[in-house]
């Protein structure tokens, strides 16, 4: 038996000392570093006006797929279609405009969005009811999302001076220096943070991922969340398209292409365990920043752009290395408890 | 103590389960009071488990009534069962790792306030409570990962308790257990069935059922055969009932002739889980390594056969050194492990018959390097037949089979290795009263043959009937090696649960 | 209970070897349907489309295929086991970065060759290692990989590409068997194919890929070298990779940082295609081989009706979704039907 003893609820000190621990907080602290470093080597990077706002605004479209993608890893799958919704949508936006161009600018969003999660139902309904690997489900939706994407957009490429003024603003403005859409990223975050920590149905999305089987047996509706959870991801995917379009104007046939892996990437890095069942959004959005943030800091740091992708790729090994060696020494800290009892 | 007149909590009348063409139950009979522990008995296959899993919702009846408190019931979900007040703990408590006990406990049903917002400070508040009232110091806060069975087992039923269940159902609850953790749980149990509730006791262990329960229903072929009261029964009376014949040899041991020792350990130590274990194993001799559980028997057992490493010591077959951590090896020396875990660990339990039978004399089947699956067959066919093993065909899947022919498989691929050394390690857990004695049958045969046995076994009267020695474990050392003459439950007991100088 | 003393057996039971006769077990497995699926692709195909059952066209379809068949007879084994390899793809880019930087410094082709064929075994072993000593899930490691490999790759050539090849390899690489129009590579990957259908399915080193996808548990009690296996297997994926790579360079005569981008996801839909399943345990090679070519002829045979890729991409999708939910339905449809032993499977 554990020997801890049953006292009240863990007192602030505890609570702080946890909150310092938590990975969230390591993200954080290296994309701290990395800001600190390379903006001492020019101060351009964070202190000028354009490069505040970028720091800000360009992860903000990754950060909202990796929203998405973290729901569905922690429910113990993955979304690899994710990059073609995004393209899908960020195409449709392109084209409503040209085809509306007095349509309003908040039922863009909400198309945008809708035609995600639509997207995001063919995945979740596959993968919930016809019990076969996300993997493979999500492998082909990207194909074929991708596919059709191409296949609509033919040779054409929407340009920046096709969409209305209004919405391409909203891509750079700012509201206090704080870039619109990236309030927009946090404000999304918040709310999915406090779903996933505070409600039923977000407590189930860690259950499902932790012991499928234990779930089913506790009756939690199971393929609902699954559900759920893909069209979460691909909602998120909607959002990003349009976001995307917003912010760059332009729009061809492979835009998202790759996302997938940079969402998955920051999920995580954000400390989302692949398996499922642990790890929060927060994390996943932090995740998103430290990636992007060093993209766009080797280039200053004088490290040819060119290896920024072998730097992601140390980072998300590092991230699971260091993962699985907290996790073996937690494990065997637990099991010298209980033996010591 | 029976509430004589009062209405049954749960009455299940004439119940039966058909799956395709299988019948798994036919016309059970099942009535729990509130206040009484009662206990269900039968062998492998008697329809025990799909009873539980119809009252639990997990699989809907095709025909009788089911009813609660005097009312029909009838439900479709887990969640139903649940609401009505019906909980189940399984032999293998499922909680997720990941989550906290207190989420684990009130997982599904969180307490919510506005917004559908959990409020975690009740929660927490509850379930320290519980555990308080359970006697145990488990940190509501601490991730459910890491806790022994035991522990796991017990919040299942704070869980069980937090939903009021009227009716409390435990699946052979003790297998994994140690003995003073079987007598927490009893302790437990005693109490709530005092608080009014019903419970429900499956169990193959007769001197369990006999200490705990007040009333024993008998199950056999999917079929109610007989309810009575504890103090109106006997053990023989009992399985005569649940054999449907009498069983008089449960122990046949038949004398062998003991030769040389065939296996040698010396101080095989690793740190944290077993110390200095040293011990031999002679030819036609069978050793049982007893002890409780937790006391790193079956450690012991992987470490000698390689499937996990050891830091000092060393093995010893026939004279040849074995290198540590390498169960090729071993196996190729004449070592054989029939492990605990038959599901997990003995079979591939997705795999064929003949795949599993074939398993472990693969290399000796190859002609230039290459195997086919006629070559499997064959040497398949043979040892299925050897051990009668019950299967449509030697495709079948091993998972489709009893736990009994199961056991045989593993048996049966160990076996075709041709072992000089046996080591088996819970040789009859979770198979029915038939098929134990055949199992014990064959042990003692092989003894007779030559082989080295060693045989773990939690299962006093087993190890008692059927050693010419006993080894007894106690927290990762042996406390006593105890020729057949002076092993005796005290002996045994007292040894497995007191240090080595104290047994001293 | 007959003793096991006993010279012969009780001759009264004999078991039935297969549960199914003979041509229900071999047509009605998941190979059987991809080759069927592909034996009428290809027949529409040559009815239907102009020029395509030509050996030129052929030959063509072969060439482009090539990589795929080559890395997914390492994939399959590798997904059996349960793991997965997304890395494939970067190590193709990176062994042609190295065949190209060896060719640009005036090395010997062979050199090259073996050079590339020991940086793919490299990198599958860091991706072994990482899975089997270290214990992190083969997904998060590839994934990670994936990226690695490919930035080395883009780092040392950066935007440029080696273009000049020694004429003999180009030449040898491109050749034909006689009129034909079979590619002389193909003789390799027949040879290779034999090789990996003889270990999976006729050692015992191939039957225990089998077990440790099943039940890494029960394999490792049944004497298998789970980890060894893993690791072994990891690296045969590097090396094919290296082996698409080399193909890549002299095929293509360029060796760019950015080759092969996306071939992972290819193989690996190819393979599932094949009927291997992503959970482990089960498949078989002609299934895969039969994924790949179908892959191909769908790819070619539209391409010569002018279709697009992008409509090929959809078909693929749509194809590699509708054989994942078909193995689904016929799996639900199979535990219906009444099993032979206990149908509740747990004990009592």
């Amino acid at each position: 038996m554990t020997t801890v003893p049953v006292t009240s609820t863990p007192g602030i000190g505890a609570r702080l000392a946890g909150l310092a621990r938590s990975r969230e907080t390591g993200i954080f602290l290296a994309l701290a570093l990395v800001i600190v470093a390379t903006t001492l080597k020019n101060p351009d990077f964070l202190f000028s006006a354009d490069g505040w706002r970028n720091l800000l605004l360009n992860p903000s479209i990754v950060a909202v797929v990796a929203i998405g993608q973290a729901v569905v890893i922690i429910s113990r799958n993955v979304d690899l279609s994710v990059g073609s919704i995004v393209g899908l949508t960020a195409y449709l936006v392109g084209s409503l405009f040209l085809a509306f161009p007095q349509i309003p600018v908040p039922l863009v969003f909400v198309i945008g969005v809708v035609f995600g999660g639509l997207l995001g139902a063919v995945n979740g309904a596959l993968v919930a009811f016809g019990r076969v690997p996300a993997m493979v489900i999500t492998l082909g939706t990207l194909y074929a999302f991708r596919g059709i994407n191409v296949w609509w957009t033919g040779s054409k490429r929407i340009n920046a001076s096709d969409m209305p003024d209004g919405f391409l603003d909203l891509g750079t403005q700012q509201f206090l220096t704080i870039p619109v859409l990236t309030i927009l990223a946090v404000v999304i975050l918040v709310v999915v943070a406090w779903y996933m920590a505070n409600t039923r149905g977000g407590r189930e999305f860690y259950a499902i991922g932790s012991d499928p089987d234990a779930a089913e047996l506790y009756g939690l509706a199971k393929t609902r969340r699954v559900l759920m959870a893909f069209v979460a991801s691909g909602a998120a995917s909607g959002l990003a398209g349009v976001l995307y379009t917003a912010r760059y104007g332009t729009v061809n046939s492979q835009v998202g292409d790759g996302f997938e892996l940079q969402a998955i990437g920051a999920a995580v890095i954000g400390g989302v365990a692949i398996v499922g069942g642990s790890g929060t959004v927060l994390g996943a959005v932090f995740g998103a920043y430290l990636l992007l943030t060093i993209n766009s800091a080797l280039p200053v740091l004088g490290i040819p752009d060119f290896w920024q992708r072998a730097v992601v790729g140390v980072l998300i090994l590092g991230a699971i290395v260091l993962d699985r060696v907290l996790a073996q020494r937690q494990s065997r800290r637990l099991h010298e408890e209980r033996s010591a009892a | 103590m029976d509430a004589n007149g009062a209405v049954p909590v749960l009455e299940l009348k004439g119940v039966s389960k058909s799956f395709g063409a299988v019948v798994a139950l036919r016309n059970a009979d099942l009535t729990l009071h509130a206040g009484s522990i009662h206990a269900v008995v039968g062998e492998n296959g008697a329809g025990k488990s799909t009873l539980v899993k119809i009252m639990a919702g997990l699989y809907q009846r095709d025909t009788g009534t089911f009813e609660m408190d005097g009312k029909p019931v009838h439900f479709r979900t887990t969640a139903e069962a649940k609401a009505a007040g019906i909980a189940v703990i399984y032999q293998e408590p499922t909680l997720f790792p990941d989550l906290s006990v207190t989420e684990n406990v009130f997982m599904g049903r969180q307490p919510v306030g506005r917004f559908g917002r959990i409020d975690k400070g009740l929660m927490r508040t509850e379930v320290a409570g519980l555990m308080d009232r359970l006697g145990v110091r488990i940190d509501p806060d601490r991730p459910a990962d890491g806790l022994s069975i035991a522990d796991q087992q017990i919040i299942e039923i704070a869980k069980a308790i937090s939903l009021d269940a009227r009716v409390l159902i435990m699946d052979e609850p003790t297998a994994a257990l140690s003995g003073v953790e079987v007598e927490r749980l009893f302790a437990v149990a005693r109490s709530l069935r005092d608080e009014g509730r019903a419970l429900m006791f499956i169990s193959h262990r007769f001197d369990e059922v006999f200490a705990l329960c007040d009333t024993v229903t008998v199950m056999r072929d999917g079929a109610y055969i007989s309810t009575a009261a504890i103090a109106d029964t006997s053990v023989p009376e009992i399985v005569r009932l649940m054999v449907g014949r009498d069983v008089n040899e449960l122990f046949p041991k038949i004398e062998a002739e003991i030769g040389r020792p065939l296996l040698e350990v010396s101080g095989l130590s690793m740190p944290g889980v077993f110390r200095e274990i040293s011990f031999s194993v002679r030819s036609g001799e069978i050793v049982a390594l007893a002890g409780l559980v937790g006391a790193g028997r079956s450690e012991v057992a992987r470490a000698v056969f390689g499937v996990d490493p050891y830091e000092q010591g060393s093995v010893v077959l026939d004279g040849t050194p074995l290198p540590p951590h390498n169960p090729a090896a071993a196996m190729k020396a004449g070592l054989a492990l029939v492990p605990e875990d038959r599901r997990k660990q003995g079979l591939v339990i997705d795999a064929s018959v003949a795949t599993n039978i074939t398993d472990a004399i693969r290399p000796t089947l190859t002609r230039f390097g290459l195997i086919t699956a006629r070559a499997e067959n064959v040497e398949a066919q043979v040892w299925a037949r050897k051990l009668e093993v019950k299967t449509a065909s030697l495709d079948a899947v091993a998972g489709t089979l009893s736990g009994g022919n199961q056991q045989k498989v593993v048996l049966a691929k160990w076996l075709a290795a041709n072992p000089r050394v046996l080591i088996i390690d819970e040789p009859t857990r979770g198979i029915d009263v038939g098929t134990k004695s055949e199992v014990h049958r064959m042990m003692s045969e092989l003894a007779g043959m030559g082989l080295a046995i060693l045989m773990i076994s939690s299962e006093l009267p087993e190890v008692l009937g059927m050693a010419d020695r006993v080894l007894v474990m106690h927290e990762g050392r042996i406390t006593a090696d105890l020729p057949r003459s002076e092993a005796t439950p005290e002996t045994v007991m007292f040894a497995a649960t007191h240090t080595s100088e104290e047994v001293a | 209970m007959t003793t096991l003393t006993s010279g012969s057996p009780d001759t009264e039971r004999s078991y039935a070897e297969y549960g199914r006769p003979a041509w229900r077990r071999i047509l009605f497995s998941r190979e059987m349907a991809i080759i069927a699926l592909l034996v009428v692709v290809v027949i529409a195909a040559s009815l239907r489309v102009p020029k395509f059952a030509t050996p030129v066209t052929l030959g063509y379809l072969l060439f482009d295929i090539t990589p795929l068949l080559f890395i997914a007879l390492a994939m399959a084994p590798v997904m059996i086991t349960g793991d997965i390899d997304l890395s494939v793809g970067s190590m193709v880019g990176l062994t042609s970065v190295v065949v190209g930087l060896c060719s640009a410094s005036a090395l010997p082709i062979p050199v090259a060759i073996v050079l590339a064929l020991v940086v793919g075994a490299i990198g599958g072993a860091a991706n072994g290692l990482l899975v089997t000593r270290v214990g992190l899930p083969a997904l998060a490691v590839t994934i990670g990989t994936l990226a690695l490999y490919r930035g080395i790759a883009v780092g040392l050539l950066g935007t440029t590409a080696v273009t000049q090849f020694d004429k003999w390899w180009t030449t040898l690489v491109k050749a034909r068997i006689g009129s034909t129009g079979i590619p002389v590579v193909v003789i390799l990957f027949v040879v290779l194919l034999a090789a990996f259908v003889l270990m999976l399915h006729f050692t015992p080193f191939g039957r225990g890929i089998f077990a440790i996808g099943l039940s890494k548990d029960a394999a490792s009690f049944s004497g298998v070298h789970v980890n060894r296996t893993r690791l072994v297997l990891f690296i045969l994926s590097g090396l094919m990779s290296a082996l698409a790579g080399i193909y890549y360079a002299l095929y293509y005569n360029s060796a760019r940082g950015d080759n092969a981008t996306g071939l992972e996801l290819q193989v690996i839909a190819a393979v599932v295609l094949g009927g291997v399943s992503v959970w482990g345990g089960r498949g078989a090679l002609h299934g895969v081989v039969a994924g790949v070519l179908l892959i191909g002829v769908l790819s070619k045979a539209l391409q010569l009706v002018n279709v697009t890729s992008d409509v090929v991409s959809i078909i693929t999708g749509a194809l590699l979704v509708l054989s994942v939910i078909a193995g689904s339905v016929v799996s639900w449809a199979q535990s219906r039907r009444v099993r032979p032993a206990a149908a509740p499977a747990k004990t009592s």
